[in-house]
């Protein structure tokens, strides 16, 4: 298992709502999306597979690079692949906006 | 048989099977009533997991949604079958015991509250071992609490199944439902065949585990009460019928004498067949079907 945290400072757009999808079944993801607490967006990792830091990275930069606003996201990952996650992380945000 | 008619409907309906703990748990409970109690944002989740190098999940599992149907208060408590198998660690086990004994509170001040346990699950979570199996003990004795009161449905409807010390859950229930894709046994296929043999069980042989552990047979022996399909307007018609019913005057885990009958009339110098055991135990005192 491996940890890890990202935060992006410059999504900073408040939200009141939440949104929860996924489930931690193999090859999936649960995907927690809550208001910040502090200024920006930070994002924690919980993965069943390890050393793949920097492909998590790159799918939140792209994420980030559309979603701007100030969340905490939280993921518990059982070996998702990158597509996947995107997937996830696009179904929460909808979920977020209704 | 297979005509244009049923071929619409098959497409028509929707699956109750294909979605997730949380959505079989709101499907069957009247619309906007459903409240959520300890759900993924209060982070009641498993300790043990992680030291274990497995990512647990922010409701560990479980899902416990307190609402009505048809206008009746209800609990509704869903294990997800995806994540760990369905298996009942501590907290998914404090969540389910905590859920029925607030049940059984409600009913002992005038509010009856039935349960509705949907079991997805291979029982005890083996990480967590003892608190699993402390966990399945509080389970029945939280259930055993709550069916003087409201009946206890236990509903098993995906191919997980139900094994291992959360069958006895169903079996302490007040009525089981299930549909033919379910099973439902004590020790799954794969423990008989590692423990006993191939030659006493083969856990690939489909045909037989389902012959055996399946709901048709299930319902048939009298072992459950309702057969439903796989489709959210059948299975919550099958519950409400169970609701309608209510606390039965006596549950399937008090025949005790019954059930000693029956397995001491078994000939076990012969392998047992299904279909025989069906035209034997179907026919006695206790059919298949509601009681």
């Amino acid at each position: 298992m491996e940890s890890m945290n990202f935060s992006y400072p410059k999504a900073n757009k408040p939200v009141t709502s939440r949104a929860h999808v996924g489930v931690v079944a193999s090859g999936d993801l649960e995907v927690l999306i809550e208001p910040a607490q502090t200024s920006g967006a930070s994002v924690s990792i919980t993965t069943s597979v390890h050393g793949f830091q920097d492909t998590w990275k790159v799918v939140m930069d792209r994420f980030f690079n559309r979603f701007d606003k100030a969340v905490e996201i939280t993921i518990n990952d059982a070996g998702a692949t990158p597509g996947s996650v995107m997937l996830r992380l696009q179904q929460a945000a909808e979920v977020l906006a209704q | 048989m297979i005509t244009q008619s049923s071929v619409f409907d098959f497409v028509q309906r929707r699956s109750f099977i294909e979605l997730d703990a949380r959505a079989r748990a709101a499907s069957l409970l009247d619309s906007g009533s459903a409240i959520e109690l300890a759900g993924p944002f209060d982070r009641m989740q498993s300790p043990w997991l992680p030291l274990q190098g497995v990512a647990p999940q922010s409701d560990d599992g479980c899902v416990v949604l307190k609402g009505r149907i048809a206008g009746k208060p209800a609990v509704v408590i869903a294990l997800e079958g995806k994540f760990q198998g369905g298996s009942i660690g501590e907290v998914s086990g404090a969540k389910v015991t905590t859920a029925l004994d607030l049940a059984v509170r409600d009913s002992q001040r005038g509010s009856l509250t039935p349960a509705i346990l949907l079991l997805e699950t291979g029982g005890v979570r083996l990480q967590e071992a003892n608190l699993g199996l402390a966990a399945v003990a509080e389970v029945i004795a939280s259930v055993l609490k709550l069916r003087p009161y409201a009946p206890v449905i236990t509903l098993i409807a995906g191919t997980v199944g139900c094994f291992g010390g959360m069958s006895l859950v169903a079996g302490v229930s007040s009525y089981v439902v299930m549909t033919r894709e379910a099973r439902l046994g004590l020790n799954g296929p794969e423990v008989i065949e590692q423990e006993s043999g191939v030659e006493e069980f083969d856990s690939k042989d489909r045909a037989l585990i389902w012959a055996i552990d399946g709901g048709e047979q299930r319902v048939a022996l009298g072992m459950a009460d309702l057969l439903a399909e796989d489709s959210v307007d059948d299975i919550s018609l099958a519950i409400r019928t169970c609701l309608v019913k209510g606390v039965p005057s006596v549950h399937r885990s008090e025949l005790v004498d019954l059930y000693r009958r029956r397995i001491g009339s078994l000939d076990v110098r012969e392998q047992i067949d299904p279909v025989q055991l069906r035209a034997q135990w179907g026919e006695t005192e206790m059919k298949g079907g509601i009681r």
